[in-house]
């Protein structure tokens, strides 16, 4: 097992090194941040100046050494942008993206699992069609289009169709934001505050949508598969019951592909709440490097896809380790396997 | 029910009685300021939020002129020393007085190597203090216009950024943020109550703000939330989250318009748009023509001119927001009258005969270079561009790139024909001949100037009106060289922009073709 999580650890690193240098290969197409930087009167000797302080005219290599050497030692720079530490501004986004992704993905869990065990068991009724159809929607729709919809029927149209219910008009929703947040420590939460969930409902349902309809349909598709195999024949030829069946003996062998999806797509959210933040103007971190992207903000950007590589590693390893606490097969293997080799 | 609704009457008028109510104005923008440090960044949104704190020496009223704010009054009393005389009585928003010392310093901030401001004081020797509301500035050579280069110049307290260890501006090559990136304490309307850059900005009024009298029933609080997203802030404005919205997308005017309860402010910006030609060049670096440069011929560039249609890209682009332009400046700048800013009249026949007496008959092929996230609808005004050129046979590759591309690419002179606007912050013609006709020595002159272009004789002139301080001689300067500039059509013009500023009812302001609020001007209802 140790040997596994070491070899496993050493492949993060490598992966997070080529990472890097990806994108300080990349970072020469996205243009110069130095007319970002200084006003349009700066003489061109003083844009010179500026850009050798930086060391933006040494080559690549040389650039993604020093960068390596900085970071190696906890630093990622300054902001080009914001003139503050990259570490600050990072720590500063990190607990909006973490909880929106949090929420986007207990919403697309706690309602993708059941539906998709629900239209698995009752196949061919027309509710099963109705959210199949849906979810297709749930798949088409690109983010952005969904998050301005949401937003056109709860906070633009909202106080129109609520008094015609007859509702409050406090029941709408806020377009852009956080909300009030509570500062605990380093982490500032929107989720202890009216306010602050108010705030979250639109774009967690918005990041929640197509990985709930995905969930919806491989849950769905491995419970068909599932429900097909000899051993729930025989599990109904005993006379257990259909709840019995369905939860205790199918829905466990159909949850492995699934989680390995959703181990995935938790780095995903991570990744691309990006157009969600940028729709809802959530303060995360990906509109922190939507915005570096535009400035040339070097800095935040080596940061950020750092960061986000080491995300995706994390949560494979995650993924693995759970692997082999919820199949006993692959535990046997390895377990066996060692005995081989002593 | 009843008795529900009756609580809520209650509590109603209770609210509305309470004299107490605070009046928030909460507005949005595309952008934050990038620092609070009034002299590290030189960039709109940077200074439109420092004017709320900090106050220059003379500021421009909604109409532009210049008015007194920290200096009362200024004259040149030499040559080459302009004498400001303060305000008395005026104090910063920690209590402590403000004197003479407080402009010398600021004056020195701003000349440090890293303020972003220094080439607006590139003329100023030495600021010295005569007496506690006296200032003089000497300068290297006559220079008339110093008083409109400090409108863009705030005045920091000597005492504060000592104390906090900021007495120069930030600096990328610190590696710590200096305190005055997310503080600030000046003398003006407003102060700091909360700082969340690029997510929530709050301040609230100065009690000891020197011009409580002059401007009356300003908001009590301005919450500022920028919101990159223009979807997402037509639909809080409309909704109701905002009351003010700096930049509502040109195709959105048309939906807030008719919303009730919301209008729209418009006025011509200072900012011109237009298209430069590389005449300089014995051969055009990005074009089919070989061995010589059909923009060095002026009859192209005329040629050129006529084919646009700007009534089209006015109409059809930007949605009438534009005012066609025969001049690379608009009003509202020294030196601008109507006769010169008048079109050249739209014809193709004309062009056409043009491009064949100039021997281009077949016509030929050429790159332009065009910014997509800089200017109001610059990529689309581009492509317009492509079409109607085409009517006359120049067939165009068009390249639309970032302005973090675009720029960088027109700096190192690696463009035979771009698209560039221009804001004129000085409101004084000078500043555009420098950046945009002087003869380009890769140093300070003509540092804007990418078409190869160089006139000694314009050149001369504008050397004359950088120092000459009698004003009618100065005035008449700046039309001879508008003259020579406009005849040598090395720049297309195309318009000036037109900002739209959308609000609530109850908010009641001017609007500023520079693009700047300036919320002490702002009534709330």
């Amino acid at each position: 097992m140790l040997s596994f999580l070491v070899s496993r650890l050493l492949q993060a690193a490598a992966v997070m090194t080529a990472v890097s240098f990806l994108c300080f290969v990349l970072f020469n197409f996205v243009g110069d941040p130095i007319n970002n930087m200084v006003g349009q009167e700066a003489t061109p000797q003083e844009r010179a100046e500026l850009r050798h302080a930086l060391g933006l005219d040494d080559p690549v290599p040389v650039q993604f050494l020093r960068f390596l050497g900085n970071a190696a030692v906890g630093n990622f720079g300054k902001s080009y942008r914001m003139a503050r530490p990259v570490e600050q501004l990072i720590v500063e986004r990190l607990p909006a993206t973490l909880e929106l992704v949090f929420c986007g993905a207990l919403l697309a869990l706690l309602l993708g699992l059941p539906l998709g065990v629900l239209t698995a068991l009752r196949r061919d009724t027309w509710d099963t069609r109705a959210v199949m159809t849906f979810s297709l929607a749930g798949v088409a729709m690109p983010t952005f289009v969904s998050g301005i919809l949401l937003i056109y029927i709860f906070s633009v149209e909202c106080t129109g169709w609520v008094a015609w219910l007859g509702l409050p008009t406090s029941l709408c929703l806020p377009s852009f934001g956080r909300g009030d947040t509570v500062q605990i420590g380093w982490w500032s939460s929107g989720l202890l505050t009216g306010g602050g969930l108010k705030a979250i409902i639109l774009p967690s349902v918005t990041l929640a949508l197509f990985q709930m309809t995905l969930v919806l349909r491989l849950v769905r598709s491995e419970m068909l598969e599932v429900l097909r195999t000899d051993y729930i024949k025989f599990a109904r030829a005993r006379g257990l019951t259909n709840r019995t069946v369905h939860f205790r003996h199918a829905l466990k062998n159909t949850l492995l592909p699934v989680i390995t999806v959703i181990g995935l797509q938790v780095g995903g959210l991570i990744a691309f709440s990006i157009i969600t933040e940028t729709v809802f103007q959530w303060p995360g971190m990906g509109q922190l490097f939507i915005q570096s992207v535009q400035f040339a903000d070097i800095p935040v950007m080596a940061a950020y896809l750092v960061m986000v590589s080491f995300f995706f590693v994390t949560i494979n390893l995650i993924v693995d380790l759970t692997y082999a606490v919820i199949d006993p097969r692959l535990r046997v293997d390895r377990a066996r396997a060692a005995g081989n080799a002593a | 029910m009843r008795l529900s609704r009756l609580l809520i009457a209650t509590a109603v008028a209770l609210s509305l009685a309470s004299p107490l109510s605070a009046k928030t104005l909460r507005w949005a923008s595309v952008g934050d300021a990038l620092t609070l440090d009034p002299h590290a960044q030189n960039e709109g949104p940077t200074s439109a939020m420092a004017q709320h704190i900090y106050d220059p020496l003379i500021q421009r009223d909604p109409s532009l002129k210049k008015i007194p704010n920290l200096a009362l009054s200024w004259k040149p009393i030499a040559p080459t020393v302009w004498e400001f005389k303060l305000r008395p009585g005026v104090t910063f928003s920690d209590g402590s007085p403000f004197t003479a010392d407080d402009v010398v310093f600021s004056i020195n901030r701003v000349l440090s190597p890293t303020s972003d401001f220094k080439t607006y004081l590139a003329s100023v020797k030495e600021a010295k203090a005569i007496d506690p509301l006296t200032v003089h500035m000497v300068t290297d050579g006559p220079n008339p216009i110093l008083p409109d280069q400090l409108t863009n110049i705030f005045i920091m307290s000597k005492a504060w950024c000592e104390k906090h260890n900021v007495a120069k501006p930030q600096s990328y090559k610190d590696k710590e943020e200096t305190f005055a990136v997310r503080n600030a304490m000046g003398t003006g309307p407003f102060m700091v109550k909360q700082r969340d850059p690029d997510i929530k900005t709050v301040l609230v009024k100065n009690p000891a703000y020197w011009g409580k009298d002059e401007f009356k029933d300003y908001p009590d609080e301005l919450v500022y939330t920028p919101i990159k997203e223009p979807a997402t802030r037509v639909a809080a404005l409309i909704s109701g989250q905002l009351d003010f919205v700096l930049d509502v997308q040109l195709q959105d005017v048309a939906r807030v318009k008719q919303t009730p309860g919301l209008k729209t402010l418009e006025t011509a910006q200072i900012r011109s748009i237009f298209l430069g030609l590389d005449v300089g060049s014995p051969e055009l670096k990005y074009s089919d023509v070989k061995g010589k440069n059909p923009f060095a011929d002026k009859r192209v560039r005329e040629a050129m001119y006529k084919a646009i249609d700007i009534n089209a890209i006015k109409t059809k682009v930007m949605r009438n927001f534009s005012a066609p332009a025969g001049l690379i400046t608009p009003k509202g700048v020294s030196g601008w009258t109507k006769e010169l800013d008048a079109r050249q009249p739209y014809d193709v026949a004309g062009a056409k005969k043009l491009m064949a007496e100039a021997g281009y008959g077949n016509g030929f092929r050429v790159t332009l270079d065009c910014p997509n996230d800089r200017y109001n609808n610059d990529e689309a005004i581009c492509q317009a561009v492509v079409g109607m050129l085409a009517q006359i046979g120049i067939q165009i590759d068009l390249q639309a790139r970032s302005k973090t591309l675009h720029f960088p690419k027109l700096q190192k002179k690696d463009s035979s024909f771009y698209l560039l606007g221009w804001g004129v912050p000085t409101l004084d013609s000078h500043y555009v001949f420098s950046f945009m006709y002087q003869t380009n020595d890769g140093k300070k002159n003509g540092a804007w100037n990418f078409t190869g272009y160089s006139d000694p004789k314009l050149d001369g002139l504008i050397g004359k009106m950088a120092q000459e301080t009698d004003i009618e001689k100065r005035d008449g300067e700046i039309a001879e060289a508008w003259k020579i500039a406009r005849d040598s059509s090395i720049y297309l013009p195309l318009h000036h922009q037109v900002i739209v500023w959308s609000m609530s009812d109850k908010v009641d302001t001017p609007i500023f073709a520079t693009d700047s609020p300036n919320f002490r001007y702002a009534k709330m209802k």
